[in-house]
């Protein structure tokens, strides 16, 4: 199990964009992927969780993923968070 | 049926109408929960597929702005979501009533957060729910991107969201119920040069899909079922104004003189790159009006210098060697921005909008005018300011821009040195003090659409005063004779890019007033330049302290009209 912690730098937060490529990195894993956000848990496969997260920018965010291919999944999200979604 | 005819033409066909029709739910289903789920899983993989074309077709005309329907397709296939809706199946419900309670869920979660932007993705859930409704129940998607036939739409109005996927090759017109000459609708009807009749408030009561239809602009009249005498003399009438069109096709190349020699410039009114072709195709002879507002619509974020800079520069180089008056972003009053989350105003056309958001956010004007300035080289760049109230804001505009252009110097880019500043003039404040205005500035263009509202303090948008905005009013006009007066005074030209501007009643006026360069909808140009090329420019000078003596809009008409042009 890996747990990461992530400040929201994009301007609107995990909006529809940033929380889509999210879903679709975390669909593609193997693992389980949670979001925690003030210790509540969100399935990071879901558009529609990571959206009712309602982070914004400057929120600090936790990302927890366990199974196989975590190590994996893990570096390729630390890159989506890394280049700003791409923003 | 009556309205207000807003982009010309006939058309004849059926209807489309585009309706949200009450979906009648069964709540407890008589099916096992496995025959629901069934059914809930094929109408999922038929939406997905529906919605990954209406994507590709809105990749190819939109671009980057197409990535909401991503999330949408994602919504189709969301574990959490489909994992509540699986609930509600068990507990005995339809797959349809399962779906809304689900969506309604989640859109409920989106609704409550305290950011203006998540608040508008409920509506986009809903509508992904909607059609999985729809697709259950069988019942009709509405989708103008997959019209197979020629149809004429109704609706209630149109946003820029729905015409964005629209198939333009089957439309043969539009009738919305609300809506005005400036409306999306109607500015959109124009530049595709599709007959639009808007503001009939009953179009979609009383009009169904299938009926037949004569839309006849001239006169703002729908004729809903007509007998075949009727659809015989309107077929005519069109081919009349076809052969016209054909005769108007001659004047493409020639210059804009009119009969005394005196040469004005006939320019077009554009929203989009595209519109380019549409504006060389009808002659004109320059861009006298680009918004920039399309840049920044109907998207999540701001759009970047880069993509401003293609933009610019694709227009730029199209109309070469021709002028290009960009705009800078006018947003505020009708145009939203949600991901700005600019506050809501009771007052927005009187509010935080145009160069006041320009002036206090000055890292998203400094991104536009750095986009502008090196997309100059690429052609002949005019770089035009909305809503200026005052010198002050004159002044600190150029100020920020000769920032930005020491800016760019430094960094070694190329920019022309030949780029002229003007402003629009639209705040009456703005035409009563163009005296000093017209010292600070290379040249003006009078914004009718809002100078005739802030005058006459008519809201543009309400259908309940419809009948007091008019261009015609004696102040309106005033204001404009002082305007162009006071531009010549100080040698700088005066050009003129609302509605009036291409109004065949007002035309004759402004040239006697000695407007220079009149910017319109592409369509309005050619008719614009036949009617310029009958009319006596130093007799209509003499004419004109008389006109502006009448005293109401009805004695204006009375004048003009007895110039018999």
């Amino acid at each position: 199990m890996l747990e990461r912690q992530y400040t929201i730098t994009n301007n609107q937060g995990l909006h529809a964009r940033p929380a889509s490529l999210l879903v679709q990195m975390a669909s593609q894993s193997k693992s389980s992927v949670t979001l925690i956000k003030e210790g509540k848990e969100y399935n990071a496969k879901s558009v529609l969780g990571i959206m009712s997260v309602g982070a914004q920018k400057g929120d600090v965010i936790s990302i927890r993923i366990d199974g196989p291919d975590e190590a994996e999944t893990d570096t390729k999200i630390q890159a989506l968070f890394k280049t700003n979604f791409g923003e | 049926m009556l309205g207000v005819g807003v982009s010309p033409g006939i058309a004849i066909g059926k209807a489309w109408v585009v309706k949200e029709e009450n979906l009648s739910i069964t709540q407890q289903s008589t099916r096992t929960p496995t025959e629901e789920i069934e059914r809930l899983n094929d109408s999922l993989v038929s939406v997905r597929r529906q919605l990954e074309q209406i994507k590709e077709r809105a990749v190819r005309e939109l671009g980057d702005k197409a990535q909401i329907l991503d999330a949408q397709i994602l919504v189709t296939q969301d574990e959490e979501l489909l994992g509540v809706v699986r609930e509600h199946i068990n507990a005995g419900k339809t797959a349809e009533a399962a779906l809304e309670s689900g969506v309604e869920f989640y859109a409920k979660i989106l609704e409550g957060m305290d950011n203006e932007y998540m608040r508008e993705r409920a509506a986009d859930l809903r509508d992904v729910g909607g059609r999985i409704i729809r697709h259950l129940l069988g019942a009709k998607q509405q989708d103008l991107s997959n019209l197979t036939e020629d149809y004429i739409i109704v609706a209630e109005d149109l946003t820029p969201s729905d015409t964005a996927g629209m198939n333009k090759t089957h439309v043969l017109g539009f009738v919305t119920d609300i809506g005005g000459r400036t409306s999306h609708t109607a500015i959109m009807a124009r530049s595709l040069e599709i007959p639009a009749i808007v503001g009939t408030k009953e179009g979609t009561s009383r009009i169904k899909s299938g009926d037949l239809l004569i839309l006849d602009v001239a006169e703002g009249e729908i004729i809903i079922q007509p007998d075949s005498a009727q659809v015989a003399m309107y077929e005519k009438q069109r081919t009349r104004i076809e052969a016209e069109k054909q005769r108007l096709q001659k004047l493409i190349t020639e210059p804009s003189l009119s009969l005394d020699g005196h040469k004005v410039e006939l320019a077009a009114n554009i929203g989009t790159p595209k519109d380019c072709t549409g504006a060389l195709n009808n002659g004109a002879e320059g861009i006298g009006l680009f918004r920039t507002e399309f840049l920044y619509l109907n998207r999540d974020r701001l759009p970047t210098e880069e993509e401003q800079f293609e933009a610019y520069k694709s227009v730029l180089a199209t109309m070469a060697p021709r002028p290009v008056v960009i705009r800078t972003l006018d947003v505020g009053g009708d145009k939203e921005i949600s991901y700005l989350n600019l506050p809501k105003e009771s007052n927005p056309f009187l509010g935080y909008r145009a160069i006041r958001v320009c002036l206090r956010q000055t890292d998203i004007f400094r991104t536009q005018l750095r986009a502008l300035l090196r997309a100059s080289t690429f052609g002949n760049l005019k770089i035009m300011f909305p809503m200026i109230s005052s010198l002050d804001e004159v002044r600190q505009t150029k100020r920020i821009l000769e920032e930005v252009r020491a800016e760019l110097k430094q960094e070694g880019a190329s920019v022309s040195s030949e780029i002229e500043v003007g402003i629009m003039i639209e705040i009456p404040a703005a035409a009563m003090i163009s005296d000093v205005l017209a010292q600070e500035v290379d040249f003006f263009s009078i914004g009718t659409n809002d100078l005739i509202q802030y005058t006459t303090a008519v809201d543009r948008m309400n259908e309940g005063i419809a009948h007091l905005y008019t261009p015609f009013h004696p102040a309106v006009l005033r204001l404009i004779q002082t305007v162009i007066e006071n531009g010549h005074k100080s040698g700088i030209w005066v050009g003129m890019c609302g509605e009036a501007a291409g109004d065949p009643a007002l035309i004759p006026l402004f040239l006697g007033m000695g407007l220079d360069e009149f910017s319109m909808s592409a369509i309005s140009v050619l008719p614009a330049r036949e009617l310029i090329s009958r009319l006596n420019r130093e007799e209509l000078k003499k004419k004109v302290p008389e006109i502006l003596q009448a005293g109401t809009a009805q004695e204006v008409k009375e004048k003009m009209g007895a110039l018999g042009y």
